[in-house]
């Protein structure tokens, strides 16, 4: 197991760096005269030479890239242009709001989406048309658009929940789940639906397969071999479309969070980006991607404990 | 590469035509098609039709609710809604085209070259393809956004390169599946260049899955060009249904209803989208799923499911029926019992009269097994052999109550030690099945958990059923497993199914057969899969356990050879009917039934062997 | 100058391991083997003993690593793939599972002309080439315009005959062409091949799992056992009274289709394993010695 773990691991801090070289070369290359647009048009060119300096942009790429990274390794991620706020402070303040509603609506989206899969495959009949229509609708509508009907009907009309701002957990745990409640069911329908999915699929899938009779002839009753045999062999491909949509989570937050002007790594992101912020936009690429090889780490090990063939191979 | 040569003296089947056919017989279908062709008219001709020009602001209209002349309103710069959302529709519908063209190009042309060709571009692809999914797609647009600033189209084009690892996927898959087909391998024989293989055979199977990923990446583009638009990252001078969701999200509170044209395009586009996507699965699943089953019943040379699927498709035609009506009045021919099998057994176990078993398909009922009895009697092995589609594995599943699904006994009896079992319930079954009645299947490889160790799937049943403590089951499983022949039975009770190899996998599941000490143990084509030197070794090991523990068995299977060499009694199945019965050694030797008799004709042991080619060539081999 | 048409020498095929820096596999060890023309030579062993390889190497399906092919003195183990094709006048096949053999969505002629146009065959021509090709198979005319799933097992077996016999070809490998089918329908195709050969002159390289059917079919045969042919001869010599301790199990372990027959059949099978294990026994005591 450990070899197996190390190795994923390895492979994990391969794809960061990787992308972190992409990232780099991509928006300090793209960007054109990058200390110009920090000054604006009526700068002198001495002025911003100076800045140019100033940011070691008249270094070639190469070496910025090498001083962007080394200083990256011990955890500074270089300042807003704009600002001057340190970029893994301003992240890391954001983290917290976003991973609270992406892990909520991922919890959230497992647990329902097992369920509804499960009985969908096992009963068969209306049960199984309702809960593929369900998914249906759920996989085509987008996030932020039931998002946005959500705040219409439950905050604006009902006045259940308040329409925007995050409370803390440390502040207030019932303000805290009050705050997140709308953003977490508006982000999980869709994962909701694609996982639900795929659990039926690959419950029914188990289902037919020989052993489920060989292990029903020898006196095991259905509902043993199903929640023995079948969930564990159904429970792979589930993980690995949760992954999936865990990635898809983190990016769908960007939007829920501007829906329900919560200060999370969504709105960063999007003012980074109208800004131009590069340094904040590289901050947030490299610490999502961080984030997903965590996340499709955990998804690897719990894959392995689940199937021994990925633990031996 | 080869250059793809067109084949303009061949048509092909209009299999595209058909589909669509198929899929506006659905309601679903009908509807989700007819929306998206509407949509797609409102992209073309909308803009001539607005009846104003949707960037002129006009001050009398700023939020003006719908009236005559502005037949949905006023926007917050006191534009015509109606014609900004017909000038949106375009804008909105070819973004998503072109994220989508540009998805479909680089995935599916990527996916056809590294599925056929592998290699160095296989690898490469591959990786391109983690390193794209890893990342969230709107993150990497946001952050292209901030190099290249608010271009709607710039911003489809790299959304479609993110997008195109679901079609590289799909299409890799599909292409290193056909290209391990055999009539690929056949075609390449035949002399047909790359490019010919690649445009007849393999893009004809990619092409479906395809127009159905197209379908629902449509949905996701229009999705995400709306959000982006929405976050106000878009380009501000052209209308979009999300720049326009943005407008009446900042003015929910003044006027709600602005909210609602946009919010209804984006919604009802991608649910026709995903519908249709799911009603054209739906019609291809089907004629995919049946070629699946006829592929394992042939694979596995019985025809458990092929006697279902063949009787349902191409062969229920008049010539069945008219060996149905042939066969019903004929009552099977009994031999009468010699010495040798009479010494052996003892009483009747399971007795079978006229068990009929149908099917449950959407066209209606079929029944496969037309009326058997059987009687097996204590100590005895009963050979049940016919050839595929006969129904003598179908036989086997209703006795122990495991029909597939849709299966069931529609007449009959089957009655195991005084105990009914024909509409018996799954708790009766339950106490029954494993503890008195054993079941050997024929895959051995497929009838093992691949998620748990040998050991915990032969310990589970004697601790659930007989209720064994953890320690005795596991030493009754050791002991069962070297009885069965397996030279270390330690490892194997620790080994996961796919360290152990298909011989070794039936002995297990022979020593899990028994291991309840059933009365009577129901044998499906158990040596069928196995090589004949493996086969001879099993049929060994059955032979001694039957004859130590004096158990009575079922024994299916289509091989004479295995009739003769375990079976005291023997029944000839025939489309569902038994037409002959009796000791082994009368059928062998004083056969009465024309079919029995075409049988044993067909086997090829005894005839002589093809004598040497000229009469010069002998020892001429190396 | 052999009159030889295929003459196969000491050939090795490796397949690549599976993952990083993995054992290669190597699926034929040296095998030698040669066909004359209008000959039929049957190829026996168990799964993984390399005989479908052997069979797959000669259509240059497989990467051979050592050794050579040679068909009618010419080497064809490392054909370019444009040479290969003009070699499919000469070598064709007719795989096992009749099933994936033919492409679901063709129609039956769409399947049998289209080794014809590879080859530069006119429509018209072709057209009707199909119909002698269903004649010589015994499919009736009307067969050309259905789709594989409207037939039987047996009937696309014919049908994936007639493919392999549009060209014309002077040898046709068999990869186990009957063993997916039901006892009756098996002796069928099995007579179709025999009457095929004798109408034609065709050679076969005739690969299966079963001594009866090669016995039943073969002038010669060959017997693979991991990788290597541990025997050979004619077919009444091999099938019936084996030399190779391997070939005598194989021999012994096929149950007769006879209740006594077998009983005895048994007893000597019993027998034959007891006294092969005390020689290699003794073999290695002697070793140790």
């Amino acid at each position: 197991m450990l070899p197996f773990v190390l190795r994923r691991l390895a492979s994990g801090v391969v794809l960061v760096f990787v992308i972190s070289v992409i990232a780099y070369t991509l928006l300090y290359l793209g960007g054109g005269d990058i200390a110009r647009r920090i000054l604006g048009q009526s700068a002198t060119q001495e002025t911003v030479d100076q800045k140019a300096a100033e940011l070691g942009l008249d270094q070639p790429l190469f070496a910025q890239f090498w001083d962007w990274l080394t200083s990256a390794l011990q955890g500074d991620l270089g300042r807003s242009w704009f600002t001057g706020q340190l970029v893994a402070t301003g992240v890391s303040g954001r983290l917290a709001v976003t991973l609270s509603i992406v892990i909520g609506a991922t919890l959230v989206s497992a647990i329902v989406a097992v369920v509804l899969g499960v009985l969908a495959a096992r009963r068969g009949g209306w049960i199984d048309s309702v809960v593929q229509f369900v998914t249906v609708i759920g996989f085509a509508i987008p996030g932020f658009l039931i998002a946005l009907y959500l705040v219409l009907i439950f905050a604006i009309n009902l006045h259940w929940f308040k329409a925007t701002g995050y409370i803390p957990f440390t502040t207030s745990p019932s303000g805290w789940v009050a705050s997140v409640t709308l953003p977490i069911i508006a982000l999980s329908f869709a994962a909701i639906a694609a996982v639900a999915q795929q659990v039926r699929g690959s419950v029914l899938d188990a289902l037919s397969r020989d052993y489920v009779r060989t292990l029903r002839s020898r006196g095991l009753s259905m509902n043993r071999v199903v929640y023995k045999h079948v969930l564990r062999n159904a429970g792979g491909p589930a993980l690995a479309i949760l992954a999936l949509q865990f990635i898809g989570l983190l990016g769908g937050a960007i939007i829920i969070e501007r829906v329900f002007a919560l200060p999370g790594l969504g709105q960063l992101t999007v003012e980074a980006t109208s800004a131009g912020d590069i340094p904040i936009v590289m901050g947030i690429v490299i610490v999502t991607a961080i984030i997903v090889v965590v996340v499709n780490l955990l998804i690897d090990i719990a894959q392995a404990a689940l199937n021994p063939k990925v633990r031996l191979s | 590469m080869t250059a793809i040569t067109p084949t303009p003296d061949i048509p092909t089947p209009q299999a595209h035509a058909s589909l669509l056919r198929r899929l506006v017989k659905r309601p679903l279908g009908a509807i989700s098609f007819a929306f998206i062709v509407f949509v797609g008219l409102v992209a073309i001709f909308g803009p001539m039709l607005a009846p104003y020009d949707p960037n002129k602001a006009s001050l009398q209209l700023v939020l003006a609710p719908p009236s005559a002349e502005h037949l949905l309103g006023g926007d917050s710069a006191g534009r015509d809604v109606f014609s900004r959302l017909l000038a949106a529709t375009q804008v909105s519908v070819a973004a998503a085209l072109l994220a989508l063209v540009v998805a479909l190009m680089i995935g599916v042309i990527a996916g056809l070259i590294a599925g056929y060709y592998r290699g160095w571009f296989d690898s490469v692809s591959a990786w391109f393809t983690a390193l794209v999914m890893s990342l969230p797609g709107l993150v990497v647009l946001l952050a292209a956004r901030a190099v290249v600033g608010p271009s709607v189209w710039i911003s489809m084009i790299i959304f479609g390169v993110i997008l195109s690892p679901a079609f590289y996927r799909l299409t890799y898959v599909a292409v290193t599946a056909v290209r391990n087909e055999l009539y690929v391998d056949a075609a390449r024989v035949s002399g047909l260049s790359d490019g010919r293989i690649i445009s007849r055979h393999i893009l004809y199977v990619v092409r479906a899955p395809i127009i159905i990923q197209s379908a629902i990446i449509a949905s996701i583009a229009i999705a995400i060009q709306a959000g982006l638009d929405f976050l106000g990252l878009g380009d501000t001078s052209l209308p979009t249904w999300g720049g326009m969701l943005n407008d009446g999200f900042a003015n929910i509170y003044k006027a709600p209803l602005l909210m609602l044209w946009p919010s209804l395009a984006i919604a009802l586009t991608s649910i026709a989208l995903v519908l249709l996507a799911n009603a054209m699965r739906d019609v291809l699943e089907r004629t995919v799923v049946v070629r699946r089953r006829r592929r394992r019943a042939v694979a596995t040379a019985t025809g458990s499911v092929a006697a279902v699927t063949t009787s349902i498709g191409a062969v229920t035609g008049s010539t069945e029926a008219a060996l149905d009506d042939e066969l019903a009045a004929v009552k099977p021919i009994e031999h009468r019992d010699d010495d040798r099998a009479a010494a052996r057994t003892g009483e009747v176990v399971l007795s079978v009269t006229d068990l009929r078993v149908g099917y449950e398909t959407d066209k209606g009922s079929t029944e496969v097994v037309h009326g058997v009895s059987l009687d097996i009697r204590r100590g005895e092995v009963h050979g049940l052999i016919g050839e595929s589609g006969s129904g003598k594995t179908q036989t086997a599943f209703a006795v122990l109550g495991l029909l597939p699904r849709g299966g069931r006994i529609t007449t009959g009896s089957v009655e195991y030690e005084g105990v009914r079992l024909d509409h018996a319930s799954e708790r009766e079954f339950t106490a029954i099945r494993g503890r008195r009645i054993g079941y050997i299947p024929q895959e051995p490889m497929s009838n093992l958990d691949p998620s748990f160790t040998i050991g915990s799937q032969l310990v589970e049943p004697l601790r659930v059923g007989l209720g064994l403590s953890k320690k005795a089951a596991t030493e009754k499983a050791l002991a069962l497993l070297d009885r069965v022949g397996i030279p270390d039975p330690k490892r194997t009770f620790a080994a996961y199914p796919h360290e152990i190899s298909g011989g070794m996998a039936q002995r297990v599941l022979i020593a899990g057969a028994v291991s309840t000490d059933p009365d009577l143990i129901i044998a499906d084509e158990p040596t069928t899969a196995l090589d004949v030197t493996v086969q001879a070794e099993v049929l060994d090991v059955l032979r001694g356990l039957q004859e130590e523990r004096h158990m009575a068995m079922l024994l299916v299977t289509h091989n004479f050879g295995v009739v003769a060499d375990l079976c005291d009694r023997v029944s000839v199945m025939q489309a569902g009917r038994i037409v002959e019965t009796g000791p082994v050694r009368s059928i062998f030797h004083h056969a009465e039934h024309p079919y029995t008799e075409s049988l044993l004709a067909a086997i090829l042991d005894e005839g002589p062997a093809r004598p040497p080619l000229g009469l010069s060539t002998e020892g001429a081999l190396r | 100058m052999t009159d030889l048409l295929l003459d196969v020498d000491d050939l090795e095929v490796e397949y690549p391991g599976k993952g990083f820096r993995a054992k290669p596999f190597q699926a034929l060890k040296g095998v030698s083997i040669d066909i004359k023309p209008g000959e039929t030579v049957g190829l026996v062993g168990e799964s993984g003993s390399g005989k479908t390889t052997l069979g797959r190497a000669v259509l240059g399906l497989a990467p051979v690593t050592g050794g050579k092919v040679r068909y009618r003195d010419r080497d064809i183990s490392h054909l370019h793939r444009s040479e290969r094709r003009d070699l499919s006048s000469e070598i064709q096949v007719v795989f096992q599972d009749p099933y994936s053999s033919l492409n679901p969505s063709l129609t039956i002629e769409q399947i049998l002309i289209e080794p014809l146009t590879a080859r530069g065959v006119s429509s018209a021509e072709s057209k009707k080439r199909v119909g002698d090709l269903l004649d010589y198979v015994r499919l009736p005319g009307d067969a050309r315009s259905r789709l594989p799933r409207e037939f039987s097992g047996g009937q696309r077996q014919r049908i994936a005959i007639a493919r392999a016999l549009a060209l014309d070809p002077n040898l046709i490998v068999c990869d186990e062409p009957v063993s997916a089918l039901d006892l009756s329908t098996q002796a069928r195709v099995l007579d179709l091949f025999i009457e095929i050969q004798e109408r034609t002159g065709v050679a076969y390289l005739f690969i299966s799992h079963d001594l009866a059917v090669v016995r039943h079919i073969s002038h010669r045969v060959a017997v693979m056992y991991r990788g290597e042919i541990v025997e050979t001869g004619a077919g009444d010599q091999v099938t019936a009274r084996p030399q190779h301790p391997y070939t005598q199990r194989l021999f012994m372990a096929a149950p007769v289709p006879d209740p006594d027959r077998q009983e005895i059949r048994r007893v000597e099978r019993r027998r034959l394993i007891d006294e092969q294990r005390a020689a290699a026994a003794a073999g290695t005591e002697a070793d140790a010695a």
